[in-house]
């Protein structure tokens, strides 16, 4: 009795301790739970309406997501597409884009594009690229990212999709060549995705239902290269 | 163990032994995210709340505590605390959040926090067990601030740049500009080495001279005792 009753004690306390901190945790996560869910939502709906300036859409890109499978999205490195309307009429769609030759792995970039294929604008979304050199392509830390703005497949040329040192027309990062090619070719197998398959893309019905909750995202399989 | 005295208590937690400068405790958050004054404050408020209330915490239930059992309820508390603390961050501070990334978690690996909790709090009355924790936490959050103002000045050529994360839009305007571009080393992993180092130094012999000078006035005679 007399070596077990502090054991026992502490054994108690222990308990009485792990309900107690389960049950604040739970209690501010309730508290915490919707704000982060917007928090997230805010945050999409801002990085995609910075991809499309100036475009006139009314309805939520966040509930205008097309998860893209198959090979040529694989291929092409795109993973999913938001699709800007006007009512019905399709303005332009944003394409998740991956980089996965960056100096530090993998930079995800956002595209928009309109109907057409020229680009409305890109931002980097994550990278771990180095800070001070490659995280130029970074919007807070340098403008280089806005070359992009107004290209598209036929401006430059085919040929001229790289930087002005391999003889191309776009400016490099001074510092970071691996990561300015990595963005730039990025981009460029993107519109070549948008090209071949934005037209389908486009036209894929999406449900209408603002109220609808937001996992309604739905998957198209554009896999069939064509002639 | 009797309870030191409040200035006692803030001369040891601020300075003689500074968990920074002193004592090398939690050198991981304090050199990954130090390389701006907005990151350094924000880790710092974030690891001087939870050192105070698990120093409170502990306090009040050190009756209870038992030698084979108290390490799992102190990593019950801190975790508890770290992860309330890393809701309402990700809750109403999104882009700070975002900003500390891993680090806010990783709070709960700072072993400054175990070790008040055991040395100190363990054995004292919560008034002082809380003030601990808050000297503690300051003189911890202080260094972090510092070399985060160093490394941001040095590296980017500015100071308080995205106050506004954690003070709202009226603090967006008291970012400090220099007209240069920075030491891009000083922001790098190494820069936090070299900076802290520095500081470390910089503190040392700060110290030396104010012990040299105190012995000098103590002792009558200029002969230095042999050690």
């Amino acid at each position: 009795m007399s070596t077990q009753a502090p054991l026992l004690r502490g054994l108690v306390a222990l308990v009485i301790v792990a309900a107690v901190a389960a049950l604040i945790v739970a209690l501010t996560w309730r508290a915490a739970a919707p704000r982060i869910a917007e928090n997230q939502r805010l945050l999409e709906q801002q990085q995609l309406a910075e991809v499309l300036p100036d475009v006139d859409f009314d309805n939520r890109l966040t509930e205008a997501r097309l998860s893209l499978e198959g090979a040529a999205a694989r291929t092409a490195g795109v993973d999913t597409a938001w699709i800007a309307r006007r009512g019905i009429e399709p303005l332009g769609v944003i394409l998740r884009a991956v980089a996965p030759d960056g100096y530090s792995g993998r930079i995800v970039l956002l595209l928009g594009v309109t109907q057409g294929g020229e680009v409305l604008g890109v931002r980097a979304l994550e990278h771990r690229e180095t800070p001070g050199l490659g995280d130029a392509i970074d919007i807070e830390r340098s403008d280089w990212i806005r070359q992009f703005t107004g290209r598209s497949l036929d401006e430059p040329a085919r040929a001229d999709w790289t930087i002005r040192r391999d003889g191309g027309a776009f400016d490099g990062i001074t510092g970071a060549t691996i990561t300015s090619r990595a963005v730039i070719r990025a981009v460029e197998r993107a519109l070549l995705y948008f090209e071949r398959e934005g037209a389908a893309l486009m036209h894929t019905p999406i449900p209408t239902d603002v109220d609808a909750p937001s996992d309604t995202s739905q998957s198209v399989e554009f896999s069939e290269p064509r002639p | 163990m009797s309870t030191p005295s409040t200035a006692d208590i803030f001369r040891d937690g601020l300075l003689r032994r500074n968990a920074g400068l002193v004592q090398l405790l939690g050198l991981c958050p304090l050199l990954a995210v130090s390389n701006s004054v907005v990151n350094g404050l924000g880790l710092g408020l974030a690891t001087l709340f939870v050192l105070v209330c698990t120093n409170l915490i502990v306090s009040l239930l050190r009756g209870l505590l038992v030698t084979p059992l108290r390490i799992p309820v102190f990593v019950l508390i801190i975790a508890a605390l770290v992860t309330v603390v890393e809701l309402v961050l990700q809750a109403w501070f999104p882009a700070l959040d975002r900003r500390l990334g891993i680090f806010v978690p990783l709070i709960v690996t700072n072993c400054t926090i175990l070790a008040r909790a055991e040395a100190f709090a363990s054995r004292q009355p919560p008034l002082a067990a809380g003030l601990d924790g808050l000297a503690t936490g300051a003189g911890f959050a202080a260094v972090l601030i510092a070399l985060g103002a160093l490394r941001e000045l040095v590296g980017r050529g500015s100071l308080f740049a995205g106050m506004d994360l954690l003070f709202g839009e009226a603090a967006a305007g008291i970012t400090l500009s220099l007209p240069v571009d920075g030491l891009l080393l000083a922001i790098l992993p190494p820069g936090a080495f070299i900076g802290l180092g520095l500081m470390i130094a910089v503190f040392r012999w700060q110290q030396q001279r104010r012990d040299t000078s105190a012995d000098t006035a103590t002792t009558a005679t200029p002969s230095r005792p042999t050690a």
